[in-house]
């Protein structure tokens, strides 16, 4: 018994002085990591999250012209948009600009990166050109489109006009503004989506290719076996961001249509825009960015959930 | 079958200069090519270019006869093993094998027979449903082996299979190879720049370097018999001793690194030329222990000593070069001591300092006879 104590205690003042060692140590690493956050901390702070705490909160409220909040209004403001039409419009409107926007710049975007890919002669000024539009700000580009789609000078009419067709009212027809919107969208996206998808591709291994011609297989069969599969991690980030930023489209908006004709073209971000600068409704455009959020959270979780499994990283 | 013919074959890159200097090799049908030779000396290049991969910028590549410089490489009739093994890391094993037979739209049936075939020669029936990177190196080899198989080309290529993989099982996979080749009656063309590959896998070994073809023959002969000084350094391990040598004043002795005398014994030395410079080589296993005899003994210093259990190689100073000497058993050596050696005349190699050509290789018949007498 007397032999058995004294180690017993001696090895619960180890045990206990070592748990003390651990939590000093866990504090000092602690302390030192929020010592490197803490410039984005503050960043982050400034710049992202009180912006996002603050309009949650207006999004209670209503307020003045001034944007100060005078009532509280609970759930009344987003109650409010889900019976609101132009509000359902502009969703409605979102969801088929990213639908008329995302694939075929995606789809075009990967069929110059493989034609950009080949060991050509001067490929070079290909892939520059293909790639230029990411280096046009969004409202060059807009005012640039802008001259095309005039409906008496612009030359997609004169086109339409030489080949027998009927001009068109490209940005005041409601048939086809949110396609000529769409248009423009595509056209500025497309240098991004395809730089990137340029580098997935020539990330893939040559002896990949290598290996499948010296087997015997055909272009459009590499294509599909090794040239697809191999890019969809690439593809997943492109199309993620890519819907990320069609949701946030603004400025091609604003240039273009503003919002017309009668809300044709109306897309989340610009109602948030006229609800807040236009008519002064701080409380009510604070609710509508709240729903942005959200949906754009809900798109991307789901993608993730979807598809990231499918996704072959190596 | 395939049997090739590399008629003056160059290769520049860009019109530069060139990487690879007429070339005028043939195959025969079934035989194991070695093509060994230091880094950047063109093997891959070589290789490539009979793939079809590159470009021929000079000369003919013939296969059974019929020129193929402007064939695509699937009209070539070939197989071809990357040192990356180059699998899909998408597809599952099974279907990294029967790609280039789907891409081909062999009958399904036909798929299943030989991927059976293949899976059973190779053992890897378990694996088929697996993707490559959850197979370990080897596995990773055999799967690429087994491209080869299926695709029942008679040429295959292999671009450093084996130098991914640690020692053990390179050596394991040597045999692997080998069999399969024979087994299959295959053309191969090797490609690596481990000489003991070389020497242990290849029927004929063809030594490259910078481009130009040094030697081509069988491994033993390469060994006893290397054409130039480039050839005896690569080819063995350890590497050949090498040294400058001069003959004394009164023609009694050969003098090597300014320190051995080795008598000359006219029966050896008389095809010597004595007027110019030399260089003598000597393989390690032939630097032998001094106990038996008293002739030709010599004093050197070791300043080396491994001991590797069935053997023990010593480093001797000699001048300004490092001799090996390789002896059977273990030996109790300590360093600095000055340990007698036996350097029998008969077992130099000589060469011409200046071109590094091979003047006369060791007599190893005749003294094999002697000794087993
Ligand atoms: N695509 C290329 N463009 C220009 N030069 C090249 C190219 N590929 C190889 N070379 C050059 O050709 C020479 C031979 O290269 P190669 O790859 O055939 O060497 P190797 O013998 O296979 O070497 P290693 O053992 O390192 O694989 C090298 O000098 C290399 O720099
Ligand atoms: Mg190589």
């Amino acid at each position: 018994m007397s032999m058995i104590y004294p180690t017993i205690e001696t090895n619960e003042t180890y045990l206990h002085q070592a748990e003390r060692v651990k939590r000093q140590n866990q504090m000092k690493s602690f302390l030192k990591g929020m010592l490197f956050l803490l410039p984005s901390i503050i960043l982050f702070s400034v710049f992202v999250f009180y912006p996002m705490f603050k309009t949650i909160y207006l999004s209670f409220f209503l307020t003045n012209a001034q944007g100060a909040t005078t009532v509280f209004t609970g759930w009344d403001n987003y109650k409010a948009l889900f019976v609101d039409p132009i509000f359902i419009k502009s969703v409605k409107n979102t969801f088929l600009f990213v639908f008329y926007t995302v694939p075929p710049t995606v789809i075009i975007s990967l069929i110059l990166a493989v034609i950009a890919n080949e060991k050509l002669k001067g490929i070079g000024f290909f892939r520059t050109v293909f790639s230029s539009t990411m280096g046009v700000s969004v409202a060059a580009a807009s005012v640039f489109w802008l001259y095309l789609f005039n409906p008496t000078m612009g030359l997609l009419n004169k086109v339409l006009e030489t080949s027998g067709l009927d001009a068109i009212e490209w940005l005041t027809d409601p048939k086809w503004a949110l396609i000529a919107v769409s248009a423009t969208t595509i056209w500025m996206n497309i240098g991004f989506t395809f730089l990137i998808l340029l580098g997935g591709l020539q990330s893939i291994d040559s002896s990949l290719y290598e290996s499948a011609d010296i087997e015997g297989s055909g272009y459009f069969y590499k294509l599909r076996r090794i040239t697809i599969p191999m890019l969809s991690p690439t593809f997943f980030f492109v199309i993620t961001v890519s819907i990320i930023n069609t949701f946030q489209t603004f400025g091609q908006i604003d240039i273009l249509t503003q919002g017309g004709p009668a809300n044709g073209t109306n897309l989340i971000v610009y109602s948030i825009y006229r609800e807040a600068f236009v008519n002064y409704q701080f409380g009510a455009a604070s609710a509508q960015a709240v729903v942005l959020f959200i949906l754009i959270l809900l798109m991307t979780a789901l993608q993730f959930k979807l598809v990231e499994r499918k996704v072959h990283y190596q | 079958m395939s049997q090739i013919e590399l008629i003056n074959i160059s290769k520049s890159y860009d019109k530069q200069k060139d990487v690879l200097n007429s070339i005028n090799l043939s195959i025969e049908e079934g035989e194991f090519f070695v093509l060994v030779g230091p880094s950047g000396s063109g093997k891959s290049t070589l290789l490539r270019m009979i793939a079809g991969l590159e470009e021929i910028s000079g000369g003919f590549l013939k296969i059974n006869g019929q020129t193929m410089n402007h064939l695509p490489p699937k009209d070539r009739n070939l197989s071809m093993v990357f040192q990356n093994y180059a699998l899909y890391p998408h597809l599952t094993v099974q279907e990294n094998i029967l790609f280039g037979l789907k891409g081909r739209k062999i009958d399904k049936k036909e798929q299943q027979r030989r991927l059976n075939e293949a899976a059973e020669m190779l053992g890897i029936q378990e694996l088929l449903k697996r993707k490559p990177r959850e197979l370990s190196g080897g596995q990773r080899q055999r799967v690429a082996l087994g491209r080869t198989v299926v695709s029942h080309a008679p040429l295959c290529l292999m671009d450093e299979p084996l130098s991914n993989l640690d020692a053990k099982l390179r050596a394991h996979m040597r045999v692997e190879i080998r069999r399969l080749q024979k087994r299959l009656g295959l053309t191969m063309i090797y490609v690596t720049h481990d000489q003991v590959e070389a020497m242990t896998m290849g029927d004929r070994i063809m030594v490259l370097n910078d481009g130009q073809i040094q030697q081509v023959g069988e491994p033993i002969t390469l060994y006893n018999e290397p054409v130039n000084l480039f050839v005896a350094s690569f080819i063995g391990s350890p590497k050949i001793n090498v040294g400058n040598a001069v003959f004394s004043e009164n023609g009694k002795y050969l003098i090597v690194e300014n320190q051995l005398h080795i008598p000359v014994d006219p029966s050896v030395f008389c095809h010597i030329p004595r007027d110019r410079n030399l260089k003598v080589g000597i393989r390690s296993e032939h630097l032998m222990p001094g106990i038996s005899k008293k002739e030709n003994l010599h004093y050197l210093e070791a300043v080396n000593i491994e001991q590797l259990g069935n053997e023990t190689s010593i480093a001797f100073e000699l001048g300004s070069e490092l001799w090996t000497a390789k002896w059977p058993g273990q030996w109790k050596i300590d360093l600095g001591q000055k340990v007698s050696v036996q350097i029998m005349p008969e077992f130099l190699l000589f060469f011409d300092a200046d071109s590094g050509n091979l003047i006369k290789s060791a007599e190893l018949g005749k003294s094999q006879g002697a000794v087993s007498v």
